[in-house]
């Protein structure tokens, strides 16, 4: 596996730490939490928009490049 | 006597000798790591009671470290992407901004470490933190790891560019590699021992 498959498996995995972080905050959030659990949520989902943004350009550039 | 496949990649494998020897060492890691995770799962559903990690530990440090992480493991990339473009003063810029946030991943780690001392919170205080302080402080040591062959590659070591590029180029993917499993392991520390 090259560095290119790897960065976007890690990508990926960052992607859903950011979704799972999003989700808590907001549970957190209904359960009568603060409005900064709502920031918390907010920041989450866009970090993960700007991380699968960034992983498909990402890809777009490397594109002659080999996954193995 | 010439060692064959330091450069280009053996036909049959498709792989050069540094990147078969990262992914047996990496498998190691694992092996490593995926013992202290099992510790982890073992005592805490062994534990009567398990204080939760949000509650004890500096959770915002933590999310800023971890951001600090991902923006490493993409510049790293991104050096090794400059020297497949022959762009070598763009790869020394993009290293040196991964050694610069690697830095500060260990300047904040010291922050949170100090703090817990500060409060008379050591290792032997309890057994979640015995195993906070054994993952994260063997987790601190491969980015100081990670610091020394990135700083050489950085430096010294990149007098090779000018006589075997294509080498020096799989030598930057090869620490690449190896720094983004340090990061990967944080991307799992983090929600394992702070959030959940």
């Amino acid at each position: 596996m090259s560095l290119k498959a790897f960065h976007i498996l890690f990508i990926a995995l960052s992607v859903l730490l950011s979704i799972v972080l999003s989700a808590l905050a907001l549970y957190q959030f209904t359960l009568g939490g603060s409005g900064l659990n709502l920031v918390w949520a907010v920041t989450g989902i866009g970090s993960a928009i700007g991380l699968i943004v960034y992983g498909v350009r990402f890809l777009r550039k490397l594109r002659d490049v080999s996954f193995l | 006597m010439e060692i064959p496949y330091t450069a280009t990649a053996r036909p049959d494998t498709g792989l050069y000798n540094g990147k078969l020897g990262i992914w047996l060492f990496l498998a190691s890691e694992v092996m490593l790591f995926g013992a202290l995770f099992s510790s982890y799962i073992l005592l805490r559903v062994g534990a009567p009671v398990w204080p939760h990690g949000s509650e004890l530990l500096n959770v915002p440090l933590a999310t800023i470290n971890t951001v600090v992480l991902i923006s490493s493991s993409v510049t790293m990339v991104m050096s090794w992407a400059s020297l497949m473009m022959k762009d070598f003063s763009k790869y020394r810029m993009y290293m040196g901004f991964t050694i610069l946030l690697s830095f500060v991943f260990l300047v904040i780690k010291y922050f949170e470490y100090t703090s817990k001392f500060s409060h008379d919170i050591f290792p032997s205080t309890s057994t979640f933190y015995a195993i906070y302080f054994t993952m994260t402080g063997l987790h601190g040591l491969h980015v100081i790891g990670g610091i020394v062959v990135n700083a050489y590659l950085w430096g010294p070591g990149n007098k090779m560019w000018k006589s075997d590029p294509q080498r020096f180029t799989n030598r930057v993917e090869i620490a690449g590699l190896y720094w983004h499993f340090v990061d990967l392991v944080w991307i799992f520390l983090f929600p394992v021992l702070y959030l959940l």
